[in-house]
């Protein structure tokens, strides 16, 4: 069975570069405009168009090699990769392939509380291809419609080793890639919409083994649970396999998420011959040591860092650390809204519970489209801690301040939701209830101490949950003890 | 006649009042409708917007504000260079019908020096061949003897400039595209320094090796073309950022003192005695005016052959890929799926000596074979540019033979072997990327024209040009005009 297996991993990594424009062309890269309204002869691979590298695009290549700890080299080069497809204007793709922009980097991950390196190979760029809109499905359309909107948008593919030894570790590393491209702005992350992808090595041999079983490449991963299902899927396709004594084919399988499998898209056989040859139509890209050290000088705190000083300067546990790091904005939203109420655990948890409920997603757009901003979040934190209002109260006006964008206080004094805490406007129903409750008072008298419970629900009811149950309690103590 | 004069002869006129552009535009467009089809220079010819242009420049010389030296001039492009609006075919049939929405660079900086383009011209499909027999639409026919070629690939902007069908053109040299037409037909043709001009626009063959240079009637008129189109341009990451100073203004200073490099290479087996007496009396004339010959070495030069036919077709099967039927141009109907339409369209819409070669790149870069053909083939490429470099560490410039022999006839040259041979001067140059031109230097006993080429070193097109024309000034040969009749 697959216990006796080891499983051996490495993904493939694209991510879809935040540029304002495209790699190698002026045009613009804003997702959603019309077909083929954002092309040029250029990235429609028009006769006689010519490449010109987006110094950008290279520079968000540089920023995320030293992030991941690669060695950027300094003589890079764009190649050639051949193919033919309608999506690709040129029928070769402009990328990189015996000299990448950036090699050897690695990534810690932490699986069960256990730190894992994951190596890193290369990471280069490349252009994007368009999109192709079938009429109907592929097999029966009878025609095809080509949209090079897409095509040469910047993509950086990061290669890492054949290291990670469970599903839970790809699923780590990838947690871990995207949240370091999110937090250094150059990839927005979004699965979903395929601005980062994933393809994954898959291969599996007998524990102990020196060599590596054949391998298997998934593709059309499009979310971080579909990377999950599809590679549970592949490793126990592939022992049931060997366990039935066949042979793993090299081929490259595409995951289905509606039918949870995968299946044969070509095999090593039919694999295409790229034959890469250097670009010949854009010089050597001359990447020197200045260009890296300023660029190294822009870097931000990286995710790791920042979980490990939450922890410390912010006394956090790990959970809390870790959900709140693993998106730049939102770990810049508790940051905002500690500095002005001054409560770390309270703003962690008021993040965690009530807001990330409320919020689609802890993205840039879900975070930046908040209808509580992080004030307003620590205004209602203070007015807890002030006893102002309570946290019950607290809750309803949270859920008024997300539905309308209001600040917590504007709410609470319109409402009247002031805790009341003035022993004087509290005395009189408080002596009210004294006198409505003489038998439960003679039971308090008489040592029924848990009497003292239904006095207090009792003055809680008459001021319709404003009183503040303290300074209720310590009214009610203090007048019994005269009767 | 207009028709007659060269480009500065022509500006002065115009200054002088003594003639206007569209005069000179209707006299080319009246002896193109005439002479055109015994020559067959011509793909397109844009009368109508030659005209409106030319009446732009009649205005600018009226009010005395005319552009520079080109304002006005009637000039012609080679079908490999995009023209916004107008039909751009590289002379394939993969092309018929292909507009660009957009100029070349050089084509928009002569629209900004005010020069009237006549049309576009015929080529060799793709630029691939030498006699521009393999264009997809007819044969261009040279006009010192309709029943030879006028070389190639930029046949038609050599035999346009001979017959006068333009004052000057523009052509691209690959493996010789310009120099060999041009002494084919007795005109002056100048690729520059590999990266002096933007290749933004020009339909590639192979990338690392295409150049675009003019054809002209006269030395000066050379360097006036190529001051209007040399420069860096951002949208052609190969060309360079070298500063270009001004050739007319270099171009008297003679050659007393130069060193002029003969490699002994270029004086071999195979070169028609008829050129080597001409070459060789070309030499004289130079020492004559002072400069100091000595003998070179470029060691390397018979395998420059080879590597080129690994390099240009490798690099052309990757540039010719785009051509699919999926997007503009050809597309062959009634395809099954994609593929059958792939291998319809390329199959009906590219010559035989275009599929020769993407057959060739394709196998020069499959894996497997890379090291040993295009891997070698750099290697090779790199001892050529030494070859030149050790040379001109010891001379100014190198002058040699630009073909082995004079025009063949149509037809002659039926094994794609015996035509590659006649480039085996041009492509080293190429290879090196060094700037050369080809200079008229006299006839054969049957009248056709011999040409001079003299080579540079990188980006000092100065000192070529220089060479050349001395050399012209102390002859008579680009004075001599075909017999066309007309």
């Amino acid at each position: 069975m697959s216990g006796e297996y080891e499983v051996v991993i490495g993904l493939e990594v694209h991510a879809q570069l935040l540029t304002r424009t495209k790699m190698f062309c002026g045009c613009p890269t804003a997702f959603g405009a019309p077909p083929n309204t954002q092309t040029c002869p250029v990235c429609q691979g028009m006769p006689g168009s010519l490449p010109v590298i987006n110094r950008r695009a290279v520079e968000f290549g540089i920023k995320t090699a030293l992030a991941i700890g690669c060695t950027v080299n300094a003589d890079n080069r764009f190649a050639r990769k051949h193919y033919y497809y309608p999506d690709m204007p040129k029928n070769y793709q402009i990328s990189q392939y015996e000299e990448p922009l950036a090699v050897h980097g690695h990534l810690d991950v932490e699986v069960g509380g256990a730190a894992r390196r994951i190596g890193i190979e290369r990471l280069h760029l490349e252009e994007d291809v368009g999109k192709l809109i079938h009429e109907g499905n592929l097999e029966t359309a009878q025609s095809s419609q080509v949209d090079f909107n897409r095509a040469g948008l910047p993509l950086m593919e990061i290669v890492s080793k054949p290291d990670m030894r469970a599903t839970e570790e790809a699923g780590a590393y990838l947690r871990a890639l995207r949240a370091i491209v999110v937090y250094l702005g150059v990839c927005d992350g979004n699965m979903e919409e395929g601005s980062l992808r994933c393809d994954a090595n898959i291969s599996l041999r007998k524990r102990g083994a020196a060599e590596l079983g054949t391998k298997v490449e998934i593709k059309n991963m499009n979310s971080f649970r579909n990377v999950q299902h599809a590679l549970e899927h592949e490793i126990k396709r592939q022992a049931r396999a060997l366990d039935a004594g066949e042979r793993i084919v090299q081929e490259t399988r595409l995951w289905d998420p509606d039918k949870g499998h995968t299946v044969s898209m070509r095999s090593k056989e039919f694999a295409h011959d790229y034959r890469y040859f250097p670009e010949p139509d854009l010089p050597p890209l001359d990447v020197e040591a200045r260009w890296v050290e300023a660029v190294r000088a822009t870097l931000p705190e990286l995710p790791a860092a920042r979980r490990a000083r939450f922890m410390e300067i912010h006394a956090l546990n790990a959970y809390d650390a870790d959900l709140l790091t693993g998106s730049r904005v939102l770990a810049d939203y508790f940051e905002a809204a500690v500095a002005q109420c001054g409560k770390p655990k309270a703003a962690a948890n008021w993040i965690i519970n009530e807001l990330l409920r409320e919020l689609p997603g802890d993205d840039e757009r879900a975070v930046a489209a908040c209808p509580v901003p992080p004030g307003n979040l620590a205004s209602l934190i203070t007015l807890i801690e002030d006893g102002t209002i309570s946290g019950k109260i607290a809750k309803d006006v949270f859920e008024k301040m997300y539905r309308s964008g209001e600040d917590a206080r504007s709410i609470v004094s319109r409402e009247g939701l002031t805790q009341v805490a003035d022993v004087s406007a509290l005395g009189s129903v408080v002596d009210q209830v004294l006198t409505e409750h003489a038998k439960v008072v003679q039971d308090y008298k008489a040592g029924k101490k848990a009497a003292l419970g239904f006095l207090v629900g009792q003055v809680m009811k008459l001021t319709a949950g404003k009183a503040s149950p303290g300074v209720v309690n310590s009214l009610l103590v203090e007048k019994l003890s005269k009767l | 006649m207009l028709t007659d004069l060269t480009i500065h002869e022509l500006g002065a006129r115009f200054r002088q009042n003594d003639a206007t552009p569209t005069e000179a535009a209707r006299e080319y467009l009246d002896r193109i409708a005439a002479l055109d089809p015994k020559v067959k220079a011509y793909l397109t010819v844009t009368a109508e917007a030659a005209l409106a242009r030319a009446a732009e420049a009649d205005a600018r010389f009226k009010t005395g504000a005319p552009l520079g030296p080109l304002d006005g001039v009637p000039l012609g492009l080679k079908d490999v260079l995009c023209t916004r609006g107008v039909r751009t075919t590289a002379g394939s049939k993969i092309l018929e019908g292909f507009v660009p929405p957009y100029d070349a660079t050089v084509v928009a900086r002569l629209a900004r020096a005010g020069a009237v383009i006549l049309g576009k011209l015929n080529m060799d499909e793709f630029a691939m061949g030498s006699s521009t027999e393999n264009s997809g639409y007819f044969a261009t026919r040279n006009p010192w003897d309709l029943s030879r070629v006028p070389g190639g690939s930029s046949g038609g902007s050599a035999a346009a400039v001979a017959a006068d069908l333009a004052a000057a053109t523009l052509g691209t040299d690959t493996g010789g595209s310009i120099r060999q037409p041009a002494a084919f037909c007795g005109t002056v043709g100048l690729k520059p320094t590999y990266g002096r001009v933007s290749r933004y626009g020009l339909i590639a063959f192979a990338s690392s090796l295409d150049q675009i240079g003019p054809f002209a009637k006269d030395v000066e008129d050379a360097a006036l073309m190529l001051q209007a189109i040399a420069g860096h341009d951002p949208m052609d990451s190969t060309s360079a950022a070298v500063p270009v100073p001004d050739y007319a203004a270099g171009l008297g200073q003679g050659v007393e003192g130069l060193k002029v490099g003969i490699p002994a290479e270029y004086f071999i087996e195979g070169l028609d005695p008829e050129v080597e007496t001409a070459v060789r009396a070309a030499i004289e004339i130079l020492k004559g005016l002072g400069a100091k010959t000595e003998s070179v070495s470029l060691p390397h030069t018979e395998y420059g052959l080879a590597a080129y036919y690994v390099i240009g077709p490798a690099e052309a099967s990757s540039n010719l890929a785009r051509y699919d039927g999926v997007k503009y141009g050809l597309r062959v109907p009634g395809a099954r799926d994609l593929i059958d339409m792939y291998s319809r369209t390329r199959g009906a819409g590219f010559g035989a000596e275009v599929k020769r070669r993407v057959m060739l790149g394709t196998y020069a870069l499959s894996a497997g074979y890379y090291d040993a053909y295009y891997g070698k083939a750099q290697k090779v490429r790199t001892l050529v540019q030494r070859d030149f470099q050790k040379a001109f560490e010891r001379v100014d410039v190198i002058v040699a033979p630009t073909t082995p022999s004079a025009a063949f006839r149509t037809g002659e040259k039926e094994d794609p072997l015996s035509m590659y041979l006649n480039d085996v001067f041009t492509i080293p140059v190429n290879l090196a990327g060094l700037p050369g031109v080809s200079v008229p230097a006299g006839f054969t006993k049957g009248g056709l024209p011999v040409g001079l080429q003299v080579i540079g070193k990188a980006f000092d097109e100065a000192a070529v040009l220089r060479t050349a024309k001395a050399y012209e000034g102390a002859t008579e040969w680009h004075k001599k005009k075909p017999e066309l009749g007309a």
